[in-house]
């Protein structure tokens, strides 16, 4: 190290700060990436999983649903109509 | 470009990249910080200070860069409505803070003993004040509204508007009397600084531009695993009622 005359204080506070600022942010970014990444693990172990990652329903569950007895009834109803009001 | 506005793909990237960044940046300020204490000589008028400015202006630099990639973000977000444009702008943010900031009291601590003084009200000092009051007042409407969507859009509009202090920090030291030094790096004449102090400087930049690069695709992870966390947790709150019902 050289020897850095009158203005060392200065010189070594300047730099101590940059590192001291860069530094935290840099663990603090490490820290939050980290701790996202464990609540997301911690969610999906839970077996809660985004819309497009979910599992999709297995053919015979949706034949299940279909041939229900009130699916079927449902189906065969004729729509209702609806009558305006007379003004 | 666009196979990355996949944000499952992004993430594949940034695991791939974050460790030969991280290599890079230890690599590159290991050999700046060596040149800038070991091999670069002091400065004629400035003398040993000068050293100063191998953290100084690499800060400056990243400070006004970092504003340029929200704005270009926010052009994304309003525009393109790119679905990491407001990621990218939420998660440049703090990084642009932190490095104005180190600019800021780099240059004061540079100033007391170049100028007698650590702050005076001049035109370069107080545009990268503004700049740094830009940086909180974006972090603050992203804290404000809960939303991202919304709170993006307006974070864009702000971006944009305080672009406009960008050209007036470069070009400040011309189109005013300060007591900042002109620009003497990057001029149209090329750079006026002796070669023996220009390259710890770039080496120190280059530092600083991977550092600025590894922070900023991190955060971008951080954000798109937090709006995750965030509606899976919507979820299992729609299950729970569901369950309750």
């Amino acid at each position: 190290m050289p020897d850095l005359g009158p203005h060392a204080a200065f010189i070594i506070g300047a730099y101590a700060i940059a590192f001291v600022v860069l530094g935290m942010l840099t663990l603090i970014t490490v820290v939050n990436d980290r701790k996202q990444a464990r609540m997301l693990i911690e969610l999906e172990r839970k077996g809660i999983r985004r819309r497009s990652t979910a599992k999709p329903l297995t053919p015979s569950v949706k034949t299940k649903i279909i041939k229900s007895k009130p699916a079927r009834a449902a189906a065969k109803r004729k729509p209702t109509r609806v009558r305006k009001p007379r003004t | 470009m666009i196979s990355l506005a996949n944000p499952t793909r992004f993430l594949n990237l940034v695991g791939a990249v974050v460790p030969w960044l991280a290599a890079l940046i230890v690599i590159l300020l290991g050999t700046g910080l060596y040149l800038a204490f070991f091999v670069s000589p002091p400065d004629y008028q400035q003398g040993e200070t000068v050293r100063i400015m191998y953290v100084h202006v690499p800060a400056a630099w990243l400070a006004m860069g970092c504003f340029l990639v929200i704005a270009i973000a926010a052009l994304g977000t309003l525009i393109w409505r790119h679905p990491l444009a407001d990621v990218a702008a939420k998660a440049a943010a703090p990084i642009g803070a932190c490095f104005t900031f180190v600019a800021l009291v780099t240059g004061s601590l540079w100033g007391k003993p170049m100028w007698g003084t650590y702050w005076v009200w001049d035109a370069r000092l107080t545009s990268m004040l503004v700049l740094f009051l830009l940086y909180l007042g974006l972090i603050a409407l992203w804290q404000a509204i809960e939303e991202p969507g919304r709170a993006g859009r307006a974070a864009a509009i702000l971006a944009l508007v305080g672009a406009i202090n960008i050209p007036i920090i470069k070009f400040s030291v011309n189109w005013w009397n300060t007591l900042h030094q002109p620009a003497s790096v990057l001029r149209v004449d090329g750079p006026s600084i002796d070669p023996a102090l220009l390259t710890p400087l770039f080496v120190m930049g280059a530092a600083f531009a991977a550092l600025f690069v590894l922070l900023h695709l991190l955060a971008m992870r951080t954000e798109i695993l937090r709006r995750r966390v965030r509606a899976l947790q919507q979820t299992q709150v729609e299950h729970a009622v569901l369950a309750g019902a």
